[in-house]
């Protein structure tokens, strides 16, 4: 193994690697980034570098000399632009595509998808087995349970009747748009009804990954500390209500509301916020009124259209 | 570690966009990574090295541009340097900051043989 940069010998998954043997004097190079930031290593290969023709600039009637006039049109120290192809695309495009894709189906069917984010152990599952029981005669809810491994949030779900299918990311931090799609379509939410995703906890990456849902719901615990919003600012800044759960525990710690509050709306003045105790039920009318009005105005919009 | 599904994604950008323009390897690929954006440079590079083997990105450098935070104060009525993702401006010391640079996450270009 290259003692510098770690590469060579590791294997990965699924592929060889083609050199056992390998030593940093073969002709690959490290640098350090200006910005210090990260290694970047090169490995000396024979590439032809003039496939396309051998000038990178071009010579105009005049005679001048213009190096951003090729076909990239422009020009990068060291690149001959022939061979720079100009991407500018958002790496999660393809993320936001299936996404799009999503979204569309849940508002033509007037679904009303909600996208449960937190750190582990908030209480999501409780608070979504609580709702489900509650509104039982009210609305009609299934859910789409993420976690890394085992099926027992699914399990929970299942045994209040609603119907719940359970993704398991493996390794992964987070559902992505790809993975809900084929879920919801294996579980086909009736129109005008209700989809939970309770996507793993985790309150860092899901954040950046759009599934196509109506609103990101982020549950936050009184056990947690007041300046959660603060630390994961990713998390509350793409949310649109904010569930302060296990309200009951409050007497008992010296949980500041008004302060975790105030630094939520900090990162995100638009955010809704409702506080809760799924266990005693103290406060979950207020979440079931905003559930319902949604899902009404989710499942008006779909008939206008 | 998102970023794993980031550089994963880059990947099969740049593969297909290198298949398209007829291209049989990939030698470099720049990316703009804002610096208040939710992705760790550090980590895209090393997922990078994982997931571009096998592939004809395979011996591709990555080039990780930074690009700075920038915000438009609204009482101050210009824009500012911004530090972090939801900091106040460097000026008032107000919130009312609204991020209008620094949060990319995306493939600038790339050099192709």
């Amino acid at each position: 193994m290259c003692t510098a940069c770690g590469c060579g010998t590791s294997t990965i998954e699924g592929h060889k690697h083609e050199s056992a043997d390998h030593v940093p004097a073969h002709g690959h190079h490290h640098q350090i980034n200006d910005d210090g930031h990260g290694q970047e290593h090169q490995h000396d290969h024979d590439h032809d570098h003039h496939l396309f023709g051998d000038h990178d600039h071009h010579h105009t009637e005049n005679g001048s000399v213009h190096y951003g006039r090729g076909i990239a049109g422009v020009h990068v120290p060291g690149m001959s632009q022939e061979r720079i192809i100009q991407v500018e695309r958002d790496i999660l495009s393809k993320n936001d595509a299936y996404a799009v894709e999503n979204r569309r189906h849940f508002e033509r069917n007037g679904i009303l998808a909600l996208n449960f984010v937190s750190s582990p152990g908030s209480g999501k599952t409780s608070l979504l087995v609580r709702t489900i029981y509650d509104l039982k005669d009210r609305l009609a809810i299934s859910v789409i349970e993420g976690d890394q491994q085992t099926s027992n949030d699914a399990a929970r779900i299942r045994e209040t009747g609603a119907r719940a299918i359970q993704i398991n990311t493996g390794k992964g931090c987070h559902l992505d748009a790809h993975m809900v799609g084929h879920a919801a379509e294996d579980l086909a939410p009736e129109s005008g009804s209700a989809l939970f995703i309770e996507n793993v906890g985790n309150l860092v990456c899901p954040a950046a990954f759009d599934l196509g849902e109506a609103h990101k719901v982020v549950v936050l615990s009184v056990t947690e500390g007041e300046d959660k919003p603060l630390k994961y600012p990713d998390m509350f800044a793409a949310a649109d209500l904010m569930i302060l759960n296990k309200a009951d525990l409050l007497p008992h710690l010296d949980f500041n509301v008004g302060l975790c509050i105030a630094n939520a709306l900090r990162v995100n003045p638009r955010l809704q916020t409702l506080t809760v105790s799924a266990r005693t039920g103290e406060g979950m009318e207020a979440f079931y009124a905003w559930l319902e009005a949604s899902a009404a105005s989710r499942a008006a919009r779909s008939k206008e259209a | 570690m998102h970023e794993m599904s980031l550089m994963e994604s880059v990947i099969d950008i740049v593969c297909e966009t290198a298949r398209q323009h007829g291209a049989t390897r990939v030698k470099s690929v720049r990316l703009d990574v804002g610096v208040l954006s939710h992705a760790d440079p550090d980590a895209l590079l090393f997922c990078y090295q994982a997931v571009r083997h096998g592939t004809i990105a395979q011996a591709a450098t990555l080039e990780i541009n930074r690009i700075p935070g920038e915000g438009w104060c609204l009482d101050c009525a210009k824009t500012v340097a911004l530090a972090e993702r939801f900091g106040g401006c460097p000026d008032c010391g107000r919130h009312r900051v609204q991020m209008t640079a620094g949060d990319e996450l995306k493939i600038r270009d790339m050099e192709v043989i």
